[in-house]
């Protein structure tokens, strides 16, 4: 049975949480596995987001089938920020995009599995990202492309808090607005550390809630941490019929690992040998792979 | 100065020109009609890339995204990884410049199914100055992997490029003039990819050009021949991938090569045939263009006079190529 499978079988919503933490909390391992192992990595930004895309590829949140990437109606997922790519391959191949074995090359010679995503070398990739401010111009054109075709696809992209002072963002968000786009759901992984400092240390980002909604979002806050609450939330959308969606998912920079939690140094900080010991009790999982 | 298409003809009146970006939008309503895939883009630009007709008939298929170039091409990939085939129509300047790291990213690493129509390229823009002006273009574009540069001549090719975009694999810029040109193509041409359309045969030089420089080398042809030199005219619509074996041909053949571009000498064409020369068959070589500066202000006629970028100024490079220069 697949994973997805065993998640459709849960009745109880406490079982489907307890499930999907233990998925996400696979996922941050798995990830810090693989920054530790290339020695280079977002490991920050990867714990932050985990549960955010353990809700949506393992809580069957987006219409996937990963035994044919390329399905025409598929839902669309872009991951804008894309140096979280250790956490997001986590996702991918615990989804069955590809074998978990290949999370091993991450970041080696030739390896598939670039320090940033290339769609034209791993299954599941939509876009190339990794410069900040490209996913949610692309996922604007992936939702115009549905209504142009009378298509039902959702187009879901995650973003991150820093990466929304690239001008590009609000550029693509006036254009969702103009259009329409209530097929479009932006996910702001909001753990308020950027590479350098704090957020709002560096360029304030508040009253996000009230920019989101200036722009034509119906916005929602919620722990971003609480799968539950993610997945109620992503099962409701659009929020606003009419309306572009807009998450703020309240998270912590390092969720789960005690040493890496909420420090700015984490942003692209990897763990040690010991480190990545003391983040697997923590964790409570027994091996990423 | 009266052309030498006229001398040599004796016709009174001067020949028809052609705005090539019609030839463009007309050719998008038609690819429009029979592909549903075939979308359109602006950034504002509707009068400027000649969009009313084509909102008008497929307004479905057609987005403005507003003055906003680097959301502009991002909608451009996701059009594309939609199934659609989006053609982004603005002026060049924006299209490339401002949106310069999306075209790397989004379009040509991600070798996505997206067509660039820069509009009013190189110095079109005349007195409107150096922001508007888009001569940097070309080496901004080819050398990004991936991605296929094509200059048309005139109407007749800008047509034909189009209707050849609708089915090819990867992106594609397309630099589309707004200074009127005569046609320097037959009607029944047919645009082929990477190969450089032989337009005049000759044995002691060639020129090497494109867009709307191409009926000024053909003249400049005529004026060598009337000192009894015999000049080939390639033009060299795709850039990239680019000719190489015409390339080479003209320095085994003829005694060296001219390249005139609409645009900085450095990085463009010229730099594109002095690469494939200096590589693999080192030849004599002018290269005619912008050295170095930004254009002042002036009409695009004024300013390619200025520039050299004329008949008589590739003559002039001509014998001085071949040390005949008086």
């Amino acid at each position: 049975m697949s994973l997805e499978e065993k998640f459709e079988k849960l009745d109880d919503s406490k079982d489907k949480e307890q499930w999907l933490s233990r998925r996400a909390n696979w996922i941050r391992l798995s990830a810090m596995t693989m920054t530790h192992h290339a020695k280079l990595g977002h490991t920050g930004g990867d714990l932050s987001s985990a549960d955010i895309l353990a809700t949506l590829y393992l809580g069957r949140i987006l219409n996937l089938n990963p035994e044919e990437p390329r399905w025409e109606q598929r839902d669309r997922f872009v991951m804008s920020k894309g140096h979280c790519s250790a956490a997001f391959y986590s996702t991918l191949a615990s989804r069955g995009f590809f074998s978990v074995e290949q999370l091993k090359t991450f970041m080696d010679p030739l390896s598939m599995l670039n320090g940033h995503p290339d769609r034209n070398k791993l299954p599941g990739v939509e876009a190339n990202t990794g410069p900040l401010g490209h996913g949610l111009p692309i996922a604007v054109g992936m939702a115009l492309a549905a209504r142009m075709r009378n298509e039902t696809w959702r187009v879901f992209v995650l973003v991150g808090d820093g990466e929304l002072q690239e001008g590009s963002n609000w550029e693509a968000a006036m254009c969702a607005q103009q259009y329409d786009l209530d097929n479009l759901i932006v996910i702001v992984d909001r753990n308020r550390i950027q590479q350098g400092d704090f957020t709002e240390s560096t360029i304030r980002m508040e009253p996000l809630v009230d920019r989101w909604t200036a722009f034509g979002f119906a916005v929602k806050e919620l722990d971003g941490h609480d799968h539950l609450a993610l997945y109620q939330a992503f099962s409701s959308v659009p929020l606003e019929k009419g309306k572009p969606s807009c998450f703020i998912a309240r998270t912590i920079k390092g969720r789960g690992v005690s040493f890496a939690e909420n420090k700015p140094a984490w942003h692209h900080g990897v763990p040690t040998r010991e480190q990545l010991e003391i983040a697997q009790r923590e964790l409570g999982v027994e091996a990423a792979w | 100065m009266v052309s030498p298409v006229i001398l040599e003809t004796g016709e009174s009146q001067e020949p028809q020109r052609f705005d090539c970006r019609d030839a463009y939008a007309k050719a998008l309503e038609q690819m429009a009609e029979q592909d549903a895939r075939v979308c359109v883009v602006i950034n504002d630009s509707l009068s400027s890339a000649k969009m009313k007709d084509f909102k008008a008939k497929y307004p479905s298929r057609f987005v403005n995204v507003g003055i906003a170039e680097q959301n502009m091409v991002g909608v451009g990939n996701g059009l594309a990884n939609g199934g659609m085939i989006p053609y982004l129509c603005g002026a060049s300047c924006f299209l490339t410049a401002r949106a310069m790291e999306q075209v790397k990213v989004d379009l040509a690493y991600s070798k996505a199914n997206v067509r660039i129509c820069g509009m009013s390229s190189g110095m079109a823009y005349g007195q409107l100055g150096p922001t508007h002006h888009s001569i940097e273009d070309i080496a901004w574009t080819r050398i990004l992997p991936n991605l296929t540069v094509i200059v048309p001549a005139d109407d007749v090719e800008t047509a034909a490029v189009m209707r050849y975009s609708l089915h090819h694999d990867g992106p594609i810029f397309i630099r589309i003039s707004r200074i009127p040109v005569r046609r320097a193509l037959g009607e029944d041409y047919e645009f082929r990819l990477g190969r450089a359309v032989k337009l005049r045969e000759g044995t002691d030089i060639t020129i090497i050009t494109n867009g709307v420089l191409v009926v000024r080398a053909l003249d400049a042809a005529l004026l060598l021949e009337e000192q009894g030199k015999s000049v080939r005219v390639l033009n060299m619509s795709t850039i990239k991938p680019i000719d190489e074996e015409a390339i080479l041909e003209a320095a085994r053949t003829t005694r060296g090569v001219v390249t005139a571009e609409e645009g900085l000498a450095a990085g463009g064409l010229g730099g594109a045939v002095a690469e494939v020369l200096a590589l693999r068959h080192p030849a004599p070589m002018r290269i005619l263009g912008l050295q170095d500066v930004f254009a002042p202000t002036g009409s695009a006629e004024f300013l390619l006079e200025h520039f050299n970028l004329t008949a008589t100024g590739m003559r002039d490079a001509a014998l001085d190529l071949i040390g005949e220069r008086k």
